[in-house]
């Protein structure tokens, strides 16, 4: 056990992480998933989030297994090499807004940065705006953190704040297997408040089992690794350490190699799955939710994955996720598959303006 | 004297960032980094080691680790 957990933590682990998603996430795809978004950890939120009614776009509404196993592949890692630490107090509430913004500048481009690499990986060259923004989002919070930029420090909590978030897991499971109908349409037809979409991306899932199976592994290999999305580029550019970049690169590929296995490598701009070809709006989302994952300290899914180390901090990004996508989607500020909505250059100046004010504005505290 | 770094409690990358930033302050000699999470402490010890320090990893009877780096 113990010569795979130092393998696990070695140069080797985020490599062996991002070749596991780079198969499994377009594996996903031919199960069921929409087209490259066999692992997207905001398609996914966005989806917890419409299932749950925080928003009422019927087409995207799905209590998406796969973030309740990786949730739970990370917790099992963390518990088994005692790495369980129930921590919090630094700067939460400034989390939640980080995360509402991630969650509001991912929806503009339609994609994470786990998705932005799949995109790639599947032949949607719109994907690379949108990775050329994640670079300028980072590289504007690596200036942020050069100044001095700092959320603060965490502290070690009870036991109890590091089970808040397993119980929020486990009842969203539960939602997801008994969907229940408490409330009455006008004609009294029961309705709500589970919503899962009849058509559209939110209808196209591989079976519950295999997305569950599929996240527990990916957590678990993602918490021992360290695998974050967002640390790869920032790392080579503030620390010149390339060894999370490597996880990233044998994602794509991986995903690739997979995606001309299955037939699922369509390379061009249009016509791509759940995607927009507006080059600006894929940049500029990007490039605002990079800026919010930095100021955070990573990726959605190194969030995740800290939430299930009990780190209540990262646990609260993720729900800012779950509410922001609620907020996109309600106040029409998501793309869609026509590109930006009626709000989405409100939401993008917006975002981009109260990420700004954060990093100028967040210092530890010198007692 | 020894210069130690408080680096417990803090976000991804601070706590590499600023040991990078110390070590090459200090250039060579001894620097203390306390850590608490495993994260900080693989990334430390990782980038010390890649410059040339050595890496001496005490445990801490309150559960954080203090990284001994002498160069």
């Amino acid at each position: 056990m113990s010569a795979i957990t130092r393998f696990l933590t070695s140069r080797w682990g985020p490599v062996i992480t991002g070749a596991v998603v780079g198969i499994l996430a377009p594996v996903l795809v031919k199960l069921g998933n929409p087209g490259n978004m066999g692992m997207c950890m905001v398609c996914f939120t966005r989806d917890i989030s419409g299932a749950l009614g925080l928003h009422r776009a019927s087409v995207v509404q799905y209590i998406r297994p796969e973030i309740i196993g990786l949730f739970f592949g990370a917790l099992v890692g963390a518990l088994a090499f005692g790495e369980f630490k129930p921590r919090t107090g630094s700067a939460p509430l400034v989390r939640f807004l980080l995360g509402m913004f991630a969650s509001i500048g991912a929806l503009l481009f339609l994609g994470c940065p786990w998705r932005a690499y799949l995109r790639l990986a599947g032949g949607d060259w719109n994907a690379i705006f949108a990775i050329l923004g994640l670079i300028v989002g980072i590289g504007i919070g690596i200036g942020f953190l050069k100044m001095g930029y700092s959320l603060g420090r965490n502290h070690p909590a009870p036991k109890a704040i590091g089970w808040v978030m397993p119980a929020i897991m486990v009842a969203l499971l539960l939602l997801l297997i008994l969907a229940p109908q408490f409330g009455r349409d006008a004609s009294g037809n029961p309705t709500g408040p589970i919503f899962f979409s009849e058509k559209g991306p939110g209808s196209q899932h591989a079976p519950i089992i295999v997305a569950l199976v599929v996240g527990l592994a990916i957590g678990f290999l993602a918490q021992r690794s360290r695998f974050c999305t967002v640390g790869a580029i920032r790392d080579v550019i503030l620390l010149r350490d390339s060894h999370l970049l490597n996880g990233i690169l044998a994602l794509i590929v991986f995903a690739f190699i997979t995606n001309l296995i299955l037939g699922q490598f369509h390379p061009g701009f249009a016509n791509q799955p759940v995607a927009h070809t507006n080059a600006l709006f894929n940049f500029g989302g990007m490039a605002l939710a990079g800026l919010a994952f930095t100021l955070a300290g990573g990726c959605p899914g190194r969030q995740l994955f800290l939430s299930g180390e009990g780190d209540a901090d990262a646990a609260m990004f993720v729900i800012g996720m779950i509410v922001g996508a609620g907020f996109s989607h309600t106040y029409s500020a998501a793309a869609t598959p026509n590109g930006p909505s009626a709000f989405s250059a409100l939401a993008l100046i917006v975002g981009l303006i109260i990420c700004i004010i954060i990093g100028f504005t967040m210092r530890e505290r010198k007692v | 004297m020894t210069e130690t770094l408080d680096a417990r409690g803090l976000s991804c990358p601070q706590p590499a960032m600023l040991a990078r930033q110390a070590l090459q302050k200090l250039g060579k000699g001894t620097l203390e980094v306390l850590v608490d999470s495993p994260t900080a402490r693989e990334n430390v010890s990782r980038l010390a080691r890649d410059a040339g320090w050595k890496v001496d990893i005490q445990q801490q009877p309150d559960g954080s680790v203090k990284l001994v780096l002498s160069k």
